[in-house]
């Protein structure tokens, strides 16, 4: 029982912890150009300039 | 009617011919590199900025790249919204944006200009947000930037916004994210349940506990797109799948949570969840591939849209949007400018085509006083209209309404998955409550007993297989489509369109390409086909611009060139314009052009036709074969309609049909029994489509039949459709089969449950390996069609 005790909330803290990253990236709007993000990787930045505000 | 770069180049030419270095088009004889100016500068550009690597990674079709002669038409300074210190950002819709490297090639580009802090594109929605530091007025050198590497620009239109703007969609999307995690955890604790054979009672009933506390809250945040559209129905009185989904999923947790309360020895809530967790998956990815079709098509509309150029009192040109005009107003229509108002022309003589709002194949001539046809196009010189109807009350807009009006008799259609569900869901819960009552009075357990076979006969029933099984196929189909350039833009589209037996084609712009082309002539010498092409780059005429294209390589003629709008160009004694212009009489029908050189050598004339689409015939042929008759249904006049359905192998067509008359005969074929797929392209052919059984709109249709239409044909191609038909109908199979499937397992499954003999554990087996199995049917039908295509 004390190993349910730390391994149940554990698990389902960890699961939680997950979701709330899910909600957080969706928000966030990575989900939105999916085609684009996988095409991205293939290409080098030759981006001279740091995009600041 | 021209809104996309026009390019036939063929897999042979491509291998053969040496293509653009640019753009990648066959190159004619006689090109050493490029098959224009505009692609010679775009490589330059591209060179000089060091992004060659674009050549090398890029994945678009040949000419997709072509440089448009015009700069983009709109203003966009005044679109630039101000942003902190000075500076200023700009969302434009960028066509041609086909790969990666277009993406990475438009970022750097425009990185690569000093004002710009930020640009960044979005390939899913094709839009591109630049920022940069200075004034607004910057706006419309950075918006020409990108159409002088070759992408198409336009603003960011409402209608992209709201084809982009997906709040549905993300939230299934948090809906499938809390399933999942709730399914997982469930499952996690159910399964110690499943194989702890030997649990001690009070570890079983934390177990049972601890899965109510994730599976509540997880069914019911997770199951609100179910839940409502179950209400929606059943307040509308009709049942639908959701509500079998709905009670199945409310039944199995109120069983469950009945079972924890008694202790007892299984808990059903990972049936519950996981079901969820998986229609939701099914809902997520349909909606993904309608998405792509919709903004597709927003993007093809976004190319038409403009402005237009009013005359204030003092004589000033402003541009304005054609919603900010009052009647009275006067509009400045340029030559080759799309009338976007009703109103009367003030003076002089205007020459109009009217293809896109009646039909007619031919321009027709408007007096002063004339009302002007909203959709049309100016052939002739810059005229004066002045406004008669605000944007929201003209004919455009009552169009527009009409077509509401048939969308929503049509919502009514029934989809196969909806009609199946009608059948299924009042048979299954009879047998759900009959087994319960069946248990409790006959078998004489407690009444928490017997819920428990009761509701194991919904689970194992409830429609998972069912509910996925039209989903699935959709995806994969409606995925297919959009690869060959067909864009699926209402979901039961491909059901109808399965069911079509009769097709009624429109001619203009449908069957034919809806521009003139100039009809090759062997005896006109090439230098002096060069020379006249070379002037006629210099005219936005529809005649000059076909002229133009038949010799994309001519030199362009850049100075002297004087044009007198309506009738010639002139450039010192050359003269390129109509028989009259040129001194010549000519009683032709208005589709030539003459040509008289500087030296005065003899007058060379070049003629046009409408021509039919290259693949007219064998899309005809091709929908013959498929068991579908052909009619063309044309506003335009008999000798022509005559001549297109002689060269397309029709034998039934009609001339000289109004918008009326043709809504009239999609009608009338209906109460006939036909079930009618009606293709066209303008305002015209609008009421049809929105009446017919089924309906699509080609390449460059107006955008109130591309709003009217099931199917957008992206690319200038009229066999796409057979084989949209072919698509439909092999989706329409499998749907059949996976329905079919998936009622054959429940003749096992539904005796072992009302007999109490299932457990959560088969349950689970049962409900997954039956979503499998309809996946993998639904997959099946992708390949063997990809299959045979590649055998053919």
């Amino acid at each position: 029982m004390t190993a349910l005790s730390i391994l149940l909330p554990l698990a389902l803290g960890l699961g939680l912890l997950a979701l709330i990253g899910f909600g957080w990236s969706l928000r966030g709007g990575q989900y939105e150009d999916l085609e684009g993000a996988a095409q991205r990787i293939l290409f080098e930045d030759l981006s001279r300039k740091e995009p600041k505000p | 009617m021209n809104a996309l770069p026009l390019a036939f180049p063929t897999a042979l030419a491509m291998q053969s011919a040496p293509a653009c270095v640019h753009c990648g088009a066959a190159l004619a004889p006689g090109q050493p590199r490029f098959c224009c100016h505009g692609c010679e500068g775009a490589f330059a550009l591209i060179q000089g900025l060091g992004l060659d690597a674009f050549y090398r990674q890029r994945d678009a079709s040949a000419g997709e790249h072509r440089p448009a002669v015009e700069p983009p038409a709109s203003s966009f300074a005044l679109r630039a919204r101000p942003g902190r210190g000075g500076t200023h950002s700009l969302d434009l819709m960028v066509s041609g944006l086909t790969c990666g490297a277009c993406v990475w090639l438009l970022e750097q580009a425009m990185a690569a200009r000093p004002e710009v802090l930020r640009a960044r594109a979005n390939l899913s929605t094709r839009r591109l947000s630049v920022t940069w530091r200075g004034d607004a007025a910057l706006a419309d050198t950075l918006a020409a930037f990108p159409a002088r590497l070759g992408f198409r620009v336009a603003p960011w239109s409402p209608a992209c916004l709201k084809a982009e703007e997906d709040s549905e969609g993300r939230a299934l999307l948090g809906a499938l994210g809390i399933a999942v995690f709730g399914a997982m955890n469930v499952m996690g604790l159910s399964v110690a349940v499943w194989v702890g054979s030997d649990m001690a009672e009070g570890t079983r009933a934390l177990m049972h506990w601890l899965a109510a506390l994730v599976a509540l809250p997880t069914v019911l945040i997770a199951g609100l797109p179910f839940y409502r559209s179950a209400w929606s129905a059943l307040r509308a009185g009709r049942t639908n799948m959701d509500l079998a989904i709905s009670l199945g999923v409310l039944a199995t947790t109120a069983m469950s949570l009945s079972e924890a309360l008694r202790n007892g020895p299984y808990t059903w809530f990972d049936g519950a969840t996981a079901l969820l967790a998986l229609l939701l998956a099914g809902r997520v990815l349909d909606r993904a591939a309608r998405r792509r079709a919709r903004q597709a098509c927003a993007e093809l509309l976004a190319l038409q849209a403009g402005e237009i150029t009013c005359i204030g009192p003092d004589g000033t040109l402003r541009t304005a949007p054609p919603e900010a005009t009052v009647p009275g107003d006067r509009v400045l229509v340029a030559p080759g400018d799309r009338i976007r108002l009703d109103g009367v022309l003030e003076q002089g003589e205007a020459l109009l085509d009217t293809a896109a709002s009646t039909g007619e194949s031919l321009p027709r001539r408007f007096q002063a006083g004339q009302a002007l046809p909203a959709a049309a196009i100016n052939l002739g010189d810059a005229f004066v209209q002045r406004v008669t109807a605000r944007l929201a009350d003209g004919s455009l807009a009552a169009m527009a309404r009409l077509l509401e009006g048939a969308e929503q008799a049509r919502g009514r259609y029934v989809a196969i998955a909806d009609r199946a569900a009608s059948l299924y869901v009042p048979v299954v819960h009879a047998v759900a409550a009959a087994t319960f009552l069946g248990w409790w009075l006959g078998g004489g357990v407690s009444w928490q007993a017997a819920l428990v076979p009761a509701v194991a006969a919904l689970i194992v029933t409830c429609p998972c297989g069912l509910a996925i099984a039209v989903p699935a196929v959709q995806v994969v189909s409606v995925g297919a489509l959009f690869r060959r350039g067909v864009l699926v833009t209402s979901p039961t589209a491909l059901e109808r369109l399965a069911a079509c037996d009769h097709v009624v084609l429109d001619k203009t712009g449908t069957l034919t390409l809806g521009r003139p082309a100039w009809v090759p002539d062997p005896r006109i010498p090439p230098n002096i086909l060069r020379d006249a092409a070379g002037l006629a780059t210099s005219s936005r005429h529809k005649l000059a611009q076909a002229l133009a294209e038949a010799c994309p390589g001519a030199p362009p003629a850049l100075t002297g060139v004087e044009e007198t709008p309506g009738q010639g160009l002139r450039r010192g004694a050359a003269r390129l314009g109509s028989a009259a212009f040129c001194g010549l009489d000519d009683a032709g029908d208005g589709m030539a052009l003459y040509y008289r050189p500087a030296d005065d050598t003899g007058a060379t004339c070049f003629r046009f036709t409408d021509g039919l689409r290259p693949d007219a015939l064998e899309a005809v042929q091709a929908l013959g074969r498929l068991g579908l008759s052909v009619e063309l249904l044309s506003g335009d006049a008999a000798p022509a309609v005559h001549r297109a359905a002689g060269l397309a192998g029709i034998t039934e067509w009609r001339s000289g049909i109004s918008p009326a008359g043709k809504a009239a005969r999609i009608r009338a074929l209906g109460h006939a029994g036909r079930k009618v797929l009606m293709v066209g392209d303008g305002i015209n052919d609008a009421p049809a489509l929105a009446l017919a059984h089924a309906s699509a709109s080609p390449a460059g249709a107006t955008d109130l039949a591309q709003a009217a239409a099931d199917l957008v044909l992206r690319r200038e191609a009229l066999m796409a459709l057979p084989a949209a038909i072919r698509t439909a109908r092999a989706a329409q199979r499998a749907a059949r089969q996976n329905i079919a499937f998936s009622l054959a397992y429940n003749v096992v499954a539904v005796p072992a449950a009302v007999l109490g003999l299932v457990t959560p554990l088969a349950a689970a087996l049962v409900m997954a390996s039956s979503s499998i199995a309809v996946i993998l049917n639904a997959l099946r039908t992708n390949a063997l069609r990809i299959g045979r295509k590649a055998a053919s």
